[in-house]
Parts: C-alpha cells; sequence; structure tokens
C-alpha cells in the first residue's frame, strides 16, 4: 500500500482525503446501495417461509408485579390460535464460554425473554401464535392474566430516599464485584434525610456512593483555583428508536435453526443465539443481510429472538414476530439518564486545575451499565483534570432495560461537563474556544485513575487541538462570537463542544477467497446496519491487493456463507478493528499469490507483485492473472486453497475456512499488529442557536463537526457519521425523552409524536463537517472509527449555545424546550426541578 | 383481559359515494358506526383496539365532500378537502391567507395530504393518559390521571377544565372561529349550520366529545363567509419540533385597522383548554385602540385573567400572554442581516 510520508510539521495539519491512495479516501457507491434505495433490501420482516406462523406478545401492564396465574383456554379453543409460549418454557439463565475459552458465570438477574415476574411496564410475559395478527390480538384479549402487584419505583433518586420502595426484592442500588466476578450484586441502599438537604437549594444530594476512584491533589487544585463552580445537572433517559424494529421469523430445518433478525454482528449473534437457546452453534443458522439501525441496542441482536425460534419449535412450523413500534419502545432500550454534581476548579486562564463528580446512574430495571463508569473516563480524557474524584451509584429503577447507546456514559459526560466550562469562561471572561484549547487533550494523552500498576491508561494519539482550531476556522467563530447578539425579540449564541469516544478494537480476522473467475471475494461477519463500515472496510484490502474495486465482491449477511470472526459494529470499533482484519489478511492473500506464482512460474515470491489482479515478476515477465492463481491454488490445496488453515485465526474463522475449501485461494489472517494505547476518536462541535424570548422557541441555525479519526476512508460515509450521530446528540438537547407517570410507574410517550425524536427539520439545513485524515499511528491503515464520538458534541454545543443566548440560569437538565426557556428567562433562575425526569 | 396493541380489529368497511348514503349510513348504525375522513386521527384508535367500531364508514369516496367552492358570500370548502389542498388553493391563500398558513402548520406533509379539514376540526383529544386507554372521565370512567399532583400534564389546559384537563390540538380550528367560518352539518333531521365557535364541546357540556356532531350527525363543508377577507391576519403555532408536532398552543386572529386603530377583530387561542377559546373580552378590550405593541401588552395580560396552570404548565401562561400580544401588535423583527 503506498504510504503518506509526512514530516513532523505537515502531519500536524489536515491532509487531504485520499493523499497517496487509490481507493482509500475516495467517495464510492457500496455494495448494498442500489438494493437500499430500490427497496430491495431485505430486513427480518420481509423474508417468508412456507406455512409460517406469526406470534405477537402480551406486555406487563404493570411497572413490578408477579404473574400469578394465566387461562388461556378461551384463546386456546379459537380457530387458527396454533399455541402460546409462557416465561416457563423460555430456557433460563446460562453460563458460557466466549472465545478466549473463559467460562463466564450466569447472570441471575438479567433478563429472560418472557418473564413471570415483570420489572417494568411493557415487559414480555408471554406470546401467542396464530395463523395471522389479528387471531393473535383476538386470542390476546381472551387470556386472563392474574397479576400481583409488587412495590416499585421509577426514580433513581426516589428511590434513595428514607423509606422509599425498591425496585426489586433484593435491593436497589447495584454495587461491584470484586474481578474477575461478572455477577451482579444488589444492595439495599438508603441515604439520610440529611443527605437529601442539599436538594432543597437545588443541589443534587451526595450520599454513599459504592464506585470511588481518584487521581491527583483534588484538594490543591480547588485551593488554587480562581473559580470554583460547583453544577447540578440531569441527562435524559433516552431510547434507542431504532427504525427496524427487533423482528424477527424462526424456523427449524434438518435440527439446525435459522433465524432472521437484525444484528450490529452476524457472526458475534451466533453465540448469542445458541447461548440464549440453550443449544450448540453449529446448529445455528443466521441471517441479517440489513438491519435499520442497531446504536448500541442489538449487539448480538435482541433477547426476544428467543421467542419465535421456541413457538418455532413447539408448533414445528415458522414463526415471524412482528414487532410494533409501541413494543420497540418497551423492547428497544434505552440510554440511561445520569443526574450530577460536579465541582471544578478552574485557573484564570481557564485550566481546570481540579475536577469532582458525582453521579447517581439509572440503571433500570435489569442489571447494571458501565454508563457512570464511562462518564467518569470520558471526563478525564477530555478536559485532561490533573485532579479529579470520580463517585457514582447506580440505582435500579422499574424503567425500560438500559443498554449501551452510542457513546454510553461519554455523551452523558459531555452533556453535564460542558455547560460548566461555558459558564466559567464567562466567569473569567475567557474565550469560550481558547478555554477548550487549554484543556484539550494531545498526543498519547492519558485518562482515568491509575491501574493496578500504578500506571494510567493512555490513547494513541490525539489531534484535538487542530481539529479544534480548524473548525473554529471553518465556522468563522470569532466573526460569530463579534456578531450582534440581540435584536427584537431574539436572541442568538454560538457554543462550541469538545467530544471523544472509544475509536477501535483489535484482534479479529480477515477472509478472502481469489476465486477461478478472477473475483476478489471478500466474506465479512460485520452486521450491516447502515453505516457503511461493512463494506468500507475492505477498501484497504482491495488497495493493498492492488485490485480494482469493481473486481471485489463482499459477502455478509448469512452465516451459513462461511464468514469469519469479525468485530461487532459497536464501540465504534468497525472501521480500525476490520481495516487491521483487512490489512492482515490482504498481506496474507498477496504472499499467497506470490508463493503460488513462484512455484507455478519459477522463482521467489519476493521477486512477484501483485497489481490490477495479476501477479507477476517485477519490472515485467512472467505472470498469471488471479484467476490462473485461483485455479493453482486449488491444486496446490493445503494452506493455498482452505485445506489447511491459519493457525492464528479464531476457531469461527477456521470453520468458515474449511467450508471455503477448494473454492480458490483461501487467505485467512488476523490481526495481530501491536497497538500501544487505547483507541479514541475526537471531535470539535460547533453551533449557532436562535431563540425567541417571547415563545421559548428556539432553532438551531447551523452547526460543524470537524473530526480527528486518522485516515478518512469513506469521506461520505464519514460525513454521515459525524452528522448524523451528532444529530442524535442534538436529539438529547432538544427533546427527545421518556414521560412516565411515576404514581402508576406507567410510560404515556410511547409514540413517536409523544417522545419527539427529532425530525430532519430541526437541524440545520446544512450542516457542515471535515476531518484532519492525520493517520493514527497506531494501526497500520490510521483509521479510526467515529460512530459514537460526535454524539456528545452534537448535544453540548447546542447546550453552550443556548446557554451563551440566553446566560447561565435557564436550564440544569436536558432536553431544553420552550417550556424551560420560557419559565427560566423570565425568572432569571432555573425554574424546572433539575432532578425530576421523565416531564 | 390481556391487552394488546398495533393490530387492528375487524370491522364491516362501508364506503358510499354520496353525503346522502353516508348520512343515512351514519343514521343507521348510530354509536355503532365509526367516521373516517383521512384517517390520521381514526387509525391511532383503531389500532390501539381502544376504539372497536362494527362499522367503519369511510367518507373518501364521497366525491361531493372535496373541493373548494367560490360562493357568493365567500368560500365553502368541503369536509374531506385535504389540508395540502387548501394550503395551495389561490382563492384562500389569496383571501383567507390566516387558513392557509394555520392548515401549512398541520403535523407533517404526509400527513397535510391524506388529512382533511373536517377531520382536522373533529379530531379527539391528545391527552396521553386518554390516548393510552386509561379509564379516565373522558373515557367514561371517574378520574382524571392528568391532574394529579404528578401526572404528567405540561401540554394540558390552563383554562376550561372541568374533571377533564386535555385541549382541543386542532391548528385550523382558531383560524376558522377567527374567520367567522360556518360549519354545515347533515344530520337525520336535516341541514344544520353552527357558528365555528360552537362546533367544539367543552367537558361541562359533554366529556365524551370535543363537537357537536351526534351518532347519524356528519359535518360536510365548511363556509367561510367574505367578511374578513383580506384583513390583516395572524398566526403563530408554537411547538417542540418544527415538524410533526401537534401545539404547545397556537393563536390566529383577523383583524380590520383603519387610521392605525382596531376597528375590528376576532382572536382565538387554542390548545389552552378542551375547546378552542375565542377571546372576546381581548375583542373587545382592543376595539378602537391602536394596532401596537401598547395594545398589544395589554390585551396579552387580559387573555391570561383567571388561567389555572397545572404542575408542568406554568409556561402556557406567558406563551399565551405573548402570543396574544404579538397577534395584536406584531412581532419585532429582527435587523441582523448575517
Amino acid at each position: 500500500m503506498p504510504a503518506v510520508e509526512l514530516t513532523k510539521a505537515e502531519s500536524l495539519k489536515p491532509i487531504p482525503f485520499g493523499t497517496g491512495y487509490k481507493l482509500i479516501g475516495h467517495d464510492f457507491s457500496t455494495n448494498d446501495l442500489v438494493a437500499k434505495v430500490t427497496g430491495a433490501s431485505r430486513y427480518a420482516e420481509d423474508f417468508r417461509a412456507e406455512g409460517m406462523l406469526f406470534c405477537r406478545l402480551v406486555l406487563s401492564p404493570m411497572p413490578h408485579a408477579r404473574v400469578k396465574r394465566i387461562n388461556a383456554d378461551k384463546a386456546l379453543a379459537m380457530p387458527g390460535v396454533k399455541g402460546i409460549l409462557t416465561p416457563s418454557e423460555v430456557p433460563g439463565h446460562a453460563n458460557y464460554v466466549n472465545d478466549n475459552g473463559t467460562m463466564i458465570k450466569a447472570d441471575r438477574f438479567s433478563e429472560l425473554a418472557l418473564a413471570d415476574e415483570p420489572m417494568y411496564q411493557g415487559e414480555p410475559i408471554l406470546a401467542v401464535a396464530a395463523v395471522d395478527e389479528l387471531t393473535c390480538a383476538e386470542a390476546i384479549e381472551k387470556i386472563e392474566i392474574e397479576m400481583e402487584p409488587l412495590p416499585f419505583n421509577t426514580d433513581p433518586l426516589d428511590s434513595l430516599r428514607p423509606g422509599s420502595a425498591n425496585a426489586r426484592e433484593e435491593g436497589n442500588v447495584w454495587v461491584p464485584n470484586p474481578p474477575p466476578s461478572r455477577e451482579s450484586q444488589l444492595a439495599a441502599v438508603k441515604w439520610t434525610d440529611e443527605d437529601f438537604a442539599a436538594e432543597r437549594e437545588g443541589k443534587l444530594p451526595m450520599g454513599h456512593a459504592p464506585e470511588e476512584w481518584s487521581y491527583g491533589d483534588l484538594d490543591a487544585g480547588f485551593k488554587n483555583a480562581a473559580l470554583v463552580l460547583d453544577e447540578t445537572f440531569s441527562t435524559e433517559d433516552v431510547s434507542h428508536q431504532c427504525l427496524e424494529p427487533r423482528t424477527t421469523m424462526a424456523f427449524w430445518q434438518n435440527g439446525k435453526l435459522y433465524l432472521y433478525t437484525g444484528t450490529q454482528s452476524t457472526m458475534q449473534t451466533v453465540p448469542a443465539i445458541a447461548r440464549w437457546m440453550h443449544m450448540p452453534e453449529d446448529k445455528v443458522v443466521f441471517i441479517s443481510e440489513y438491519t435499520g439501525g442497531g446504536f448500541g441496542s442489538k449487539i448480538t441482536g435482541a433477547l426476544t429472538l428467543v421467542i419465535p425460534a421456541l413457538l418455532s419449535k413447539k408448533l414445528n412450523a415458522p414463526v415471524m414476530m412482528r414487532v410494533s413500534r409501541e413494543e420497540e419502545h418497551f423492547i428497544g432500550r434505552a440510554r440511561p439518564g445520569i443526574r450530577a454534581r460536579t465541582k471544578v476548579g478552574f485557573a484564570k486562564d481557564g485550566r481546570i486545575t481540579a475536577l469532582d463528580m458525582f453521579l447517581v446512574s439509572d440503571a433500570g430495571s435489569y442489571g447494571s451499565n458501565g454508563d457512570g463508569g464511562a462518564c467518569g473516563q470520558i471526563t478525564s480524557l477530555l478536559y485532561q483534570p490533573p485532579a479529579m474524584r470520580w463517585r457514582n451509584i447506580t440505582v435500579a429503577t422499574n424503567t425500560l432495560p438500559r443498554s449501551a447507546q452510542s457513546a454510553p456514559g461519554g455523551m452523558q459526560a459531555i452533556a453535564i461537563i460542558e455547560p460548566i466550562l461555558s459558564k466559567a469562561a464567562r466567569k473569567l471572561g475567557v474565550d469560550q474556544v481558547a478555554l477548550r484549547r487549554v484543556n484539550c487533550p494531545e498526543g498519547k494523552a492519558q485518562y482515568g485513575p491509575p491501574g493496578p500498576g500504578g500506571k494510567r491508561a493512555y490513547v494513541t494519539s490525539c489531534y484535538l487541538k487542530q481539529a479544534l482550531d480548524e473548525g473554529a476556522k471553518q465556522f468563522n467563530w470569532s466573526a460569530r462570537v463579534a456578531r450582534p447578539k440581540q435584536s427584537g425579540t431574539k436572541v442568538r449564541g454560538v457554543g462550541v463542544a469538545l467530544s471523544c469516544y472509544h475509536g477501535g478494537t483489535t484482534g479479529f480476522d480477515g477472509l478472502i477467497v481469489i476465486t477461478p473467475e478472477n473475483r476478489v471475494r471478500v466474506y465479512t461477519g460485520i452486521g450491516n446496519l447502515g453505516t457503511e463500515a461493512f463494506v468500507d472496510v475492505h477498501r484497504a484490502a482491495a488497495e493493498i491487493l492492488n485490485a480494482p474495486w469493481s473486481a471485489v465482491d463482499i459477502v455478509w449477511g448469512d452465516t451459513s456463507k462461511n464468514l469469519p470472526y469479525s468485530c461487532h459494529s459497536g464501540g465504534s470499533q468497525t472501521i480500525h478493528a476490520m481495516t487491521r482484519a483487512g490489512h492482515a489478511v490482504a498481506l496474507e492473500c498477496a504472499q499467497r499469490l506470490k508463493e503460488v506464482a513462484a512455484k507455478s512460474l519459477g522463482g521467489q515470491p519476493v521477486d512477484y507483485e501483485v497489481a490490477n489482479l495479476r501477479v507477476a515478476r517485477k519490472g515485467g515477465g512472467a505472470g498469471m492473472s488471479f484467476a490462473e492463481a485461483a485455479k493453482a491454488a486449488i491444486k496446490l490445496g493445503g494452506i493455498y486453497d482452505g485445506h489447511d488453515v491459519n493457525p492464528a485465526v479464531n476457531m469461527y474463522t477456521k470453520h468458515s475456512v474449511a467450508g471455503h475449501a477448494g473454492e480458490g485461494l483461501v487467505a485467512s489472517a488476523t490481526d495481530n499488529y501491536p497497538h500501544d494505547g487505547d483507541s479514541f476518536s475526537f471531535l470539535a462541535c460547533f453551533a449557532e442557536v436562535e431563540t425567541d424570548v417571547e415563545t421559548g422557541k428556539y432553532h438551531i441555525t447551523d452547526y460543524m463537526g470537524y473530526a480527528d479519526v486518522g485516515t478518512v476512508i469513506h469521506p461520505a460515509a464519514l460525513g454521515g457519521q459525524v452528522l448524523g450521530r451528532s444529530v442524535l446528540g442534538m436529539a438529547h438537547a432538544i427533546g427527545q425523552k421518556w414521560v412516565i407517570d411515576p404514581q402508576y410507574g406507567i410510560t404515556v410517550a410511547e409514540r413517536f409524536y409523544t417522545n419527539k425524536p427529532p425530525t430532519i427539520l430541526d437541524v440545520p439545513v446544512d450542516m457542515k463537517w471535515n476531518a484532519l485524515n492525520i493517520p493514527d499511528p497506531e494501526t497500520p491503515v490510521g483509521a479510526r472509527g467515529c460512530g459514537e464520538p460526535p454524539v456528545g458534541g452534537g448535544c453540548a454545543a447546542i447546550t453552550n449555545a443556548l446557554a451563551e443566548a440566553l446566560g447561565d440560569n435557564i436550564f440544569q437538565r436536558v432536553p431544553v424546550n420552550a417550556d424551560t426557556i420560557l419559565t427560566s428567562y423570565e425568572a432569571g433562575r432555573p425554574m424546572q426541578n433539575p432532578f425530576l425526569a421523565h416531564i | 383481559m390481556a391487552v394488546i396493541r398495533d393490530v387492528m380489529p375487524a370491522f364491516d368497511l362501508l364506503q358510499p359515494a354520496s353525503a346522502v348514503d353516508a348520512q343515512k349510513l351514519l343514521e343507521t348504525y348510530g354509536e355503532d358506526a365509526w367516521v373516517m375522513a383521512g384517517g390520521m386521527d381514526s387509525f391511532d384508535w383503531l389500532k390501539d383496539r381502544i376504539k372497536k367500531p362494527q362499522v367503519l364508514v369511510d367518507l373518501s369516496g364521497v366525491d361531493e365532500l372535496k373541493g373548494i367552492r367560490t360562493s357568493g358570500d365567500g368560500v365553502e370548502i368541503g369536509a374531506m378537502t385535504t389540508l395540502t389542498e387548501i394550503a395551495k388553493d389561490p382563492t384562500i391563500r389569496k383571501n383567507y391567507g390566516l387558513l392557509a398558513e394555520a392548515v401549512e402548520h398541520v403535523a407533517s406533509p404526509q400527513i397535510r395530504n391524506q388529512g382533511t379539514l373536517g377531520g382536522n376540526v373533529s379530531q379527539d383529544a391528545r391527552c396521553w393518559y386518554y390516548r393510552g386507554g386509561w379509564p379516565c372521565y373522558r373515557a367514561g370512567g371517574n378520574e382524571c390521571f392528568a391532574d394529579t399532583p404528578v401526572g404528567r400534564n405540561r401540554e394540558h389546559a390552563i383554562f376550561g377544565a372541568n374533571r377533564c384537563v386535555a385541549v382541543n390540538p386542532s391548528d385550523s380550528a382558531p383560524a376558522l372561529i377567527a374567520l367567522d367560518a360556518k360549519f354545515v352539518i347533515q344530520t337525520p333531521k336535516g341541514e344544520r349550520v353552527v357558528d365555528a365557535e360552537d362546533y367544539f364541546l367543552g367537558p361541562e357540556v359533554d366529556i365524551t366529545r370535543l363537537h357537536i356532531l351526534k351518532p347519524g350527525d356528519l359535518l360536510t363543508a365548511i363556509r367561510i363567509p367574505s367578511t374578513w377577507a383580506g384583513a390583516n391576519f395572524y398566526f403563530e403555532k408554537v411547538r417542540d419540533r418544527n415538524v410533526w408536532d401537534f401545539p404547545l398552543m397556537n393563536v390566529a386572529s383577523a383583524m380590520k385597522v383603519s387610521g392605525g386603530n382596531i376597528e375590528d377583530i376576532r382572536i382565538a387561542v387554542n390548545a389552552v383548554a378542551p375547546r378552542p377559546m375565542r377571546l372576546t373580552a381581548v375583542e373587545a378590550a382592543v376595539r378602537g385602540r391602536p394596532a401596537n405593541a401598547t395594545t398589544g401588552e395589554m390585551a396579552g395580560k387580559l387573555a391570561v385573567q383567571g388561567a389555572i396552570p397545572l404542575q408542568f404548565n406554568a409556561y402556557k401562561i406567558p406563551l399565551m400572554r405573548n402570543l396574544v400580544k404579538r397577534a395584536i401588535g406584531g412581532v419585532q423583527e429582527t435587523t441582523w442581516t448575517s
């Protein structure tokens, strides 16, 4: 692959996309595009099978209850009704062995597909299968279900009050178990009335928190500060709202389960299905060609996929479970809201001297989550406080189960800290960009507390300062700041926010078959969830093989096609992890091609080069086409045609290579490149808002995200990620929410028009993005992921612009709506209870 | 019995081709019939299986209920005319721009293409407890779940609560009241024409309906007299999202100004009460006064007298005050150029 040779100075400047490459950094149409725009793409709901039944779910009407009795006699007697599935028929929690051979013990608190003690309103408690959905519905309405209501709590702070109800009989707070245990542990924790005294002053109470870490001299940091702010801020619970719900179709054939549903990883969903079904992995065939969004909620599909699979086995017929929008609201996962109190010390120039963060994280109804922890880590990385303490309490509530949502914890960290930085800049008289610049991470920036060895973790590279500078230039920051702020009833403000999140993992496999038809066939187990990364990463392999993209076929979405072990598309890891795997397998493939050529034509492999679908002697001379090399590889057998396999690859890849044996030149490899540091991607985000102070209505009038994500692989797709995920962040700022009546523990906003994800008209028409395109030095292609890093910045750039327009005393929580602004702007102080969520 | 949503129940679909037939079918089936215009409200109720009519009378095939006709004294709009057609109609835009602007703010382009004027004024309340199937007063129960110390009532009423605190969500209704529109209804006893403001009901009269239509009644047309053609109009809707959202509040006014003074005015506000509120006291107070910010300020303060906020909707008081102020005194526009 052509390398980009940069001087030290050049390495700190933006590089034009595609410099030095034929494919990388250049736009192209991905292999799935035509199918998507013509409607030919098939999602789970589009599949049909002979004799297929439909099933529908019965959801718990109560936030916490015990199912005492189910009488389905009348339903089962109806014509067309084929059967029901009850909680007792769902396999229980199971230990499992991960692909590293580690035994993971089952978590007794974790969720099952059907519950006999539902922990939230909307939890599935029963499923009914019939010849059609109308019959299912009429049957469900004939089922008698006797339920015993149990104590519940939908508010994490309320759950900590003396005498309040716990979400679970075992307690209300998740406490960490010492490693290596992954089991959850619950305790009953109540704070005292004295702890809650701060609430009267609008400050988050800070009672006992079971999780804590710190580094640096916090006291000295605050003592030496020119300004100390003590701020309370709450983020909202926000559902994933995938456009494709977790619809699933399943049937059994010759002892194998064929299952169709959306996922963020084709290959890694197989072991999850096997574990949930208590069945061998080699009996699972998983088909997922297209997925309508995941955002962390479909990492390995969804637990409810077992329902049609079990019904199909029980009734000996294919079963389709279509999940409705309301059902998706309940089972579709959500980001946990965090209530935070953060004390931050600043030097005169805005440099943070100390940061003390206290979090109350809402765990929802099942299991703990890592959002509170990630919130501390991202704060430590993105703002580089020299001294920091982090405390966290994760509280169980009878609300929807949470899961990772794009930038889990990181989004909340940025939403919580950025308004404090903005306020500090105003109080210190420091420019907002300048204040962020002095706190910006750079190089191999450290983060978090010291590990067991006393060292702090650090990143592979960070050029955020350059992104901030370039972004400020492109956004005309200085000119915008200097413009008039108020005219008529309108006030406007500009905001800037730093943003970051994890940008990649390592250790996955690539698999390429050079076919006798002269094609480069790349197999991938990445889920196709809409980001295009599942195709983009293979540009790296094609670049190394010097092959025209038109000769490359991508095979994905069906495990019967023998796919390699690939990363799941979560944690923004795909571009990083799979360009590494693609790089490795392309080098392996090129080497095998040269070896085949040397064996066929004479000389040594090193005498050959690969280009334009040929492997030929360097400088001209004998050579052979890829097709001829493939045929030769088949004759050679062994390692060349997949009858033997690269011993370094994962066991799933080994099985898949065996499945391709004899098809051509079969190359597989694993990414074992060295990697110093943790991969994170960074952005500087800018926004402008215009608010009408007589109505409280505001518009985002402009937005730009400037990314430091390493090498840009596919500019159009990256732009989609930068702006698309920024919009997810904006959703948190401008209105997406839950509405729950705490007296009954019932959600009342389960439709789009009530929980209000943003529409295309809620964001600027002409949002802009750019990227440095400076390669990450710790990965061979230099690329990192960008799925999650923009989310926090997308939210905080908006809230910072609002605060710049309206002042610091308007809001202490997101989302910020007309009602927030209207009441607080007139009063001159925040009028909404910062802790009260779900309004 | 267990509950399930998102599966439309079975019913007999009746598709009359004339208004007479439609009205007869509604009369025949009475409370067992559900009349459907564009379906934008109906499908919610039906898919949620909260309403299970025996027959559904689909008006989409009744051509005589569609279209905009000029008459000697104004225009007549068929109840089945889509909101998009109204927004684009040259006569409406020229003479009754208030209505064009109001309907352009309804929901989304897709919904306006399907939704009708008759449906928009006849739609049911959007209180999430009521729509969610809770057994509230409006649904025949004996409790209001929104009006409790913790009830989620950010979008509910500050006026006119009477057991129920739901609001009328229509965007076109206040514009039609401001234009002094007349609603034409075919009843079993013959045609009945009512003033726009009298088409709507509060819970003190009937808590189960937002309008006066009874089983067997059919809204066929809305007539807008020429009285207010070309007047000074003002419409503003405040909503959380810029599209596909019901109003947190809207205001519509028609004003005749002579020599800088308000000669006559009609003004209505919606989403503040169970029925669209015509502000007659404000109208009386501002007649003869200058059409300026000072009069607007006075009008705004007068408009909110008597408002009773719930736990989470106190913002509606300054919002209503400011919207009424702007409807009369105008908006102080920005002067910035970049």
